[in-house]
């Protein structure tokens, strides 16, 4: 059953280092306030999972949590490269990033997998693309009905899934709307489960066929409002798209980085 | 770029943005990568083709944005669509599934098989041709990677590509197949069950592309007015040919450019009002 707790805490006691940690929202809901704590915690050795690694992994590469990356499309959106993730995977720096590389169809399968207990995704998908010759955990598997020739690969079962939503209840079942991503898969396919949400209410009023996680399906749930800024959470805030141009900025240079760090995620206090 | 009401002037990028929204039709269901496809398909939306429906990748189905989304993801995606879905359901039963008509897509490199890049630019190439697990090992050029494309390449009934025409984006052999056109040969696609007919055309500032029915080999159908073969030639990686019935493609409507300029005008504003870090 979830625990309410300070964000602090949730990620003090279900976090740990070397941890395979999946910290998702496909633009929308993305958990920054979560990743700000895991960096001011100095997690380390992280196994990163993203489809989209956006500003958050590149702001955890950038400050040395992450040994490994696994994603499927590694930009800046609308604006161009991450230059923390960039700088690790070129020169080492802050530390080596190993990275695994799928296709959007390839995690979004997995996640699915993941959550649905299976050891493996099948589906169709790499068909003539070069990427199988550069990640070894794309198989393929012959149909026992019809044989044809279909992708495989691992289901993706993280120590840790962390999303943000936009409620809970008192007993803490979440309700999550909009673009909802591979939110309920990361949550249902890991073993620790973290939620953060703008805020606590009475009565999530769903409608019947609502995205909602039940309370024993979390481990900890956080209040942190506006917990997914610069990204967006519908009916809250919008997306601070500047923010992701001026990132631009900040993230090509260390210095910079290393004083945004500073300023923005070790000179916060508790959420 | 600024916006302005003379209808007789346009440039290669305006024309290549409603040349691209012209191949679309208003029965299709289109699968919309971001950037210039996005652009190209609310244009068609806004002009010709009312009814197309537009998916994008992050759920949000048979979407009508008022402002071209910035990320694939934007609320604006989500508001405006229909009803949205979680992205394994898009993917498994919406792509997969065979629902989508057109895959429109962008690319960094595309090759003359039609095979698309957006993984890595090598630093080098070993003896004998261009290899993508050497070009991984190799990169000089780390781009984003493959996101949804290697997928709606193959699962879209077919594709259309939209990509500026240069050099150095029209290659003779693309350094990574992140999306397969047609393969390194040109057969990629043979004898496989379940797979789409592949890229059916390319639309550039330059000119209109179609595979060769029997090689699968690009080459030019339509030149765009003011363009000559020459510019062609000196901006593609290989050597181009042209079709017998090489033909000229029509120049943007007065209504197309002013839907168009609107629609850009409306994005820049959407997207600068927005505070400060």
């Amino acid at each position: 059953m979830t625990k309410f707790m300070t964000l602090k805490d949730a990620v003090a006691t279900y976090v740990k280092d070397g941890d395979s940690i999946a910290l998702e929202g496909f633009t929308h809901l993305i958990p920054f306030a979560a990743g700000h704590e895991i960096i001011r915690q100095k997690r380390r050795n992280l196994s990163l999972i993203r489809m989209t690694p956006d500003l958050i992994y590149d702001q955890l590469v950038g400050a040395g949590c992450v040994r490994k990356l696994t994603f499927s499309w590694g930009g800046n959106p609308g604006v161009g490269s991450l230059h923390r993730v960039r700088d690790a995977i070129e020169n080492d720096y802050p530390c080596a990033l190993e990275t695994v590389e799928h296709s959007h169809a390839a995690m979004a399968n997995a996640y699915e997998a993941g959550a649905a207990g299976l050891p493996l995704a099948v589906f169709r998908g790499y068909v003539g693309s070069e990427l199988p010759l550069v990640n070894k955990e794309i198989a393929s598997i012959i149909c026992p009905f019809t044989g044809e020739q279909l992708a495989a690969i691992p289901a993706i079962k993280p120590d840790v899934g962390i999303i943000h939503a936009q409620k809970a209840d008192r007993a803490g079942n979440v309700l999550i709307e909009g673009i909802i991503g591979v939110q309920k898969e990361v949550v249902l396919s890991a073993k620790r489960s973290i939620v953060t949400v703008e805020e606590i209410v009475d009565n999530l009023e769903v409608t019947p066929n609502a995205c909602v996680l039940p309370a024993w399906t979390i481990d900890a749930i956080a209040v942190a409002p506006e917990g997914a800024k610069p990204s967006y959470t519908l009916g809250y805030y919008d997306r601070d798209n500047n923010y992701y141009k001026q990132w631009d900025n900040i993230s090509r240079d260390r210095d910079s980085f290393n004083q945004w760090l500073e300023s923005h995620v070790f000179g916060q206090g508790d959420v | 770029m600024t916006t302005h009401n003379d209808t007789t002037q346009y440039t290669s990028a305006e024309m290549m943005t409603i040349t691209a929204a012209r191949a679309l039709t208003n029965n299709m269901t289109c699968f919309v990568g971001i950037g210039l496809p996005s652009e190209a398909a609310n244009v068609a939306r806004l002009t010709h083709a009312p009814d197309v429906t537009l998916i994008y990748e992050s759920g949000t189905l048979q979407t009508k944005p008022d402002v071209l989304p910035l990320s694939i993801g934007d609320g604006e995606l989500c508001e405006s669509a229909l009803t949205t879905v979680s992205v394994p359901e898009m993917f498994r039963y919406w792509l997969q599934g065979g629902h989508i008509d057109v895959g429109f897509l962008g690319t960094a490199q595309i090759d003359r098989f039609a095979n698309l890049n957006t993984t890595v630019i090598a630093a080098n190439h070993p003896e004998g041709g261009k290899n993508g697990a050497h070009s991984y090992a190799n990169p000089r050029v780390r781009l984003p990677g493959g996101g949804g494309a290697p997928e709606i390449s193959t699962n879209a009934k077919e594709v259309f590509i939209t990509v500026k025409h240069s050099k150095r984006t029209f290659v003779k052999d693309v350094d990574f197949i992140t999306t397969i056109g047609f393969g390194r040969d040109g057969k990629g696609r043979d004898n496989l069950p379940n797979i789409g007919r592949g890229p059916s055309v390319v639309i550039t500032d330059l000119c209109i592309l179609k595979p060769d029915p029997t090689t699968k080999e690009l080459i030019v159908t339509s030149l765009h007015p003011g363009t000559t073969k020459e510019d062609v030639i000196e901006a593609t990686g290989w050597e181009i040919k042209f079709a017998d019935a090489l033909e000229t493609t029509p120049m943007p409507s007065e209504k197309e450019l002013h839907v168009l300029r609107e629609l850009k005008a409306r994005t820049e504003k959407a997207h600068s009002a927005q505070e400060a870090i």
